[in-house]
């Protein structure tokens, strides 16, 4: 079922974040809210507009500047048993709150020899495009999928933030959910109510026959222009949006490789030490007697984001990126 | 080299803010049973920690160990002021709080051996040794990563009015990492139901506390954060228990967090028994808080007040004696974890 067979009411990206807990809160009480700005500000995007009047200070709570200190809030309190989500705000912060997260969070359950719940969710936005600088446009989930005990969803259109939200809030491992900052205003059909899109399941955004991209996030919308464009010169582009990075549903994106021969990874992060590189492993380890091409790697270049538009606008890979790595692949 | 501050007798020192009791606790308005439960306490942790210490010469024990001897009072003080329901955070050196908390002997000695029989089924040992039911939250490989889980536990209490305290153990070296500040400023920002232990026993790892930090005590640390701020004497059971119960009860009525500094000392080394270097700290120093052994000073204490004769104690060390003796038979004959069964499990918890 797709989106657009369920509902046809359009809304944004952080409507859709706004609204799914808002009705994940009035759906259970053990969730609260805790974050910089959260409450009385509504966050500094707005995305959590409206929830501290509704549900008051106690279950939407504005903290400190405190990275460390907000996850460990949230860390304690999932662990005796409520069900918190804490907001990092711009995932550059992650690096900040990183013990919380990596050293305490993700290993608790399996330490204590699996006694341990840890039911908490971490939100935070990624992602440059908005002249936002070095400290504000991280994509980090590279330094997130390496941990054990982590979920990780960076959903690329408002129907699955709704869907990837409600399932990892529902999760009872330490999830993080990613929105990108310079899709906060971009809109797409979103059913009212809530429902799930089950953790670690690719969604396939194009089938096709000739190529195949995997992309998530912001890069999807580009993986979609790209394909329009690679469509007049006769490559038949496969889009993969694996929606969770972890756990990652390799065995969509190796079943991909298999039926199209060739396979682009896409991300926004720099290309060094990214999530393309342990994408392409899965598929030479998997596909590699499928493959006519090296799989190709589309990523930021190895640099801090920069400031300017100007350098950004090049520092972020685009369609015509995506395009000339496809390409590439039939030129072998 | 011994800073002379740290051989000090805290027990002279002025407080800051005087707790219940001050330095002066005779604990005789405590009931005998609440004595005697503090003496068993103590007894507990010191013997299950010198016989880990032991079999851990004999190759028995894997990777680090933190023992907690010449520290009781601290614990067992401050648990003995907790239900069983109230939460405790810990550090590295984190045996005593558990067995304060009523840890079970034969699954702490298996989990420091690596056995599958352990409270983590061998997959946490020393360092993260822990009971959730017992509302232990854990100890902590990272100094000062307990502190913030505290204040989530206690923010639990808080929003679900159950009139839960929580209690975070931790040492004078942890208030010097971020994390302690942020988790104490958002504890009193939040008005939230928790105390701040803090074990001060003189030395962050090897390093004295004079070296790394400007002030003589912690306490001085809980006025920043809007919180009193009380110091005891940490070799004194009855001190420590008194300042914890009027610290719980503060917190346990919506007053907020408070911080207590126990200043005490550790016997062996930071990690281990004995370790590679002797230069951190002079004997003399040492033999002067030896000769304040928080068990020989509250025994005869009790044994004056008439509460607890010497036999009688000697009965409590034989029977504690006893239990760690099985606990480490239960250990020895426990299998280890099955690699092929158990490596990968509890990674997540299965959904569905």
């Amino acid at each position: 079922m797709t989106a657009t067979e369920v509902d046809q009411r359009v809304i944004t990206y952080n409507q859709a974040f706004n609204e799914t807990l808002f009705e994940l809160m009035r759906e259970d009480e053990d969730i609260f809210i805790a974050g910089e700005d959260v409450g009385r500000y509504g966050g500094v995007f707005q995305s959590f507009a409206g929830l501290n009047k509704e549900f008051g200070d106690r279950r939407v709570v504005d903290t400190p500047i405190a990275e460390q200190a907000i996850v460990g809030l949230g860390l304690g309190a999932a662990a005796v048993g409520l069900r918190p989500i804490v907001d990092l705000m711009f995932m550059d912060f992650v690096m900040v709150a990183m013990d919380q997260i990596a050293n305490q969070a993700a290993k608790m359950k399996y330490m204590f020899g699996g006694k341990a719940t840890v039911p908490l969710t971490i939100t935070t936005t990624g992602g440059a495009g908005l002249g936002a600088a070095a400290q504000h446009s991280a994509s980090l989930e590279a330094w997130l999928i390496h941990v054990p005990g982590l979920k990780l969803v960076y959903p690329s259109n408002p129907y699955d933030l709704k869907g990837l939200l409600v399932s990892c809030v529902r999760d009872d491992n330490p999830t993080i959910v990613t929105l990108h900052k310079a899709m906060l205003g971009s809109k797409g059909p979103v059913p009212e109510g809530l429902y799930e899109i089950p953790l670690g399941q690719a969604n396939i955004v194009r089938e096709g026959k000739d190529a195949s991209v995997v992309a998530f996030g912001r890069m999807v919308q580009f993986a979609e222009k790209a394909a329009a464009v690679l469509a007049e010169e006769g490559i038949d582009v496969e889009i993969i949006d694996p929606r969770t990075l972890l756990p990652f549903d390799s065995e969509a994106v190796v079943n991909s490789a298999r039926k199209t021969n060739r396979v682009v990874v896409v991300h926004e992060a720099v290309r060094n030490g990214g999530i393309g590189a342990e994408i392409a492993a899965q598929i030479q380890e998997e596909a590699f007697d499928y493959l006519d091409a090296p799989v190709g790697r589309v990523g930021a270049p190895f640099s801090p984001v920069p400031f300017s538009p100007a350098l950004e606008r090049e520092y972020v890979p685009d369609a015509d990126d995506i395009a000339a790595a496809v390409r590439a692949t039939f030129n072998r | 080299m011994a800073s002379k501050t740290a051989a000090k007798k805290p027990a002279k020192k002025p407080a800051k803010k005087k707790a219940a009791t001050g330095a002066k606790a005779s604990g005789a308005d405590i009931p005998k049973e609440v004595l005697l439960d503090l003496h068993r306490r103590m007894v507990r942790i010191r013997h299950l920690e010198e016989n880990l210490g032991r079999i851990s010469t004999e190759g028995k024990v894997p990777g680090f160990l933190h023992l907690y001897v010449g520290e009781e009072a601290v614990a067992s003080g401050g648990c003995a002021a907790l239900t069983d329901q109230d939460q405790i955070t810990s550090t590295h050196r984190g045996h005593g709080h558990l067995i304060a908390k009523g840890g079970d002997f034969n699954r702490m000695m298996a989990e420091f051996m690596g056995k599958s029989t352990g409270y983590c089924k061998g997959k946490g040992g020393s360092m993260h040794v822990s009971d959730l039911d017992l509302g232990m939250l854990g100890a902590n490989g990272i100094v000062g990563a307990g502190v913030p889980i505290a204040v989530g536990a206690a923010f639990a209490n808080f929003y679900r009015d159950n009139g839960l305290v929580t209690m975070a153990f931790f040492g004078d070296g942890s208030t010097n990492i971020g994390a302690f500040h942020e988790a104490a400023n958002m504890a009193c920002a939040l008005h939230l139901p928790i105390v701040f232990m803090c074990e001060n026993n003189e030395y962050a790892e090897y390093t004295a506390r004079d070296r790394v930090m400007a002030i003589t005590d912690v306490a001085d640390r809980a006025v920043a954060y809007g919180m009193p701020g009380v110091i005891v004497d940490g070799m004194d059971v009855v001190a420590v228990y008194e300042a914890a119960t009027e610290a719980v009860a503060r917190a346990r009525r919506g007053d907020g967090p408070s911080m207590i500094e126990a200043k005490t000392y550790r016997y062996y080394d930071h990690a281990g028994v004995q370790g590679l270097g002797r230069t951190y700290r002079s004997d003399a120093e040492v033999q002067e808080w030896l000769d304040r052994d928080p068990i020989d000073l509250f025994e005869a204490q009790l044994s004056k007040a008439r509460v607890l004769s010497k036999a009688a104690a000697k009965k409590v060390h034989d029977e504690v004696q006893a239990e760690v003796d099985a606990a480490i038979e239960f250990a020895d004959n426990s299998p280890f974890p099955d690699p092929a069964t158990d490596l990968l499990t509890d990674v997540y918890t299965e959904m569905n």
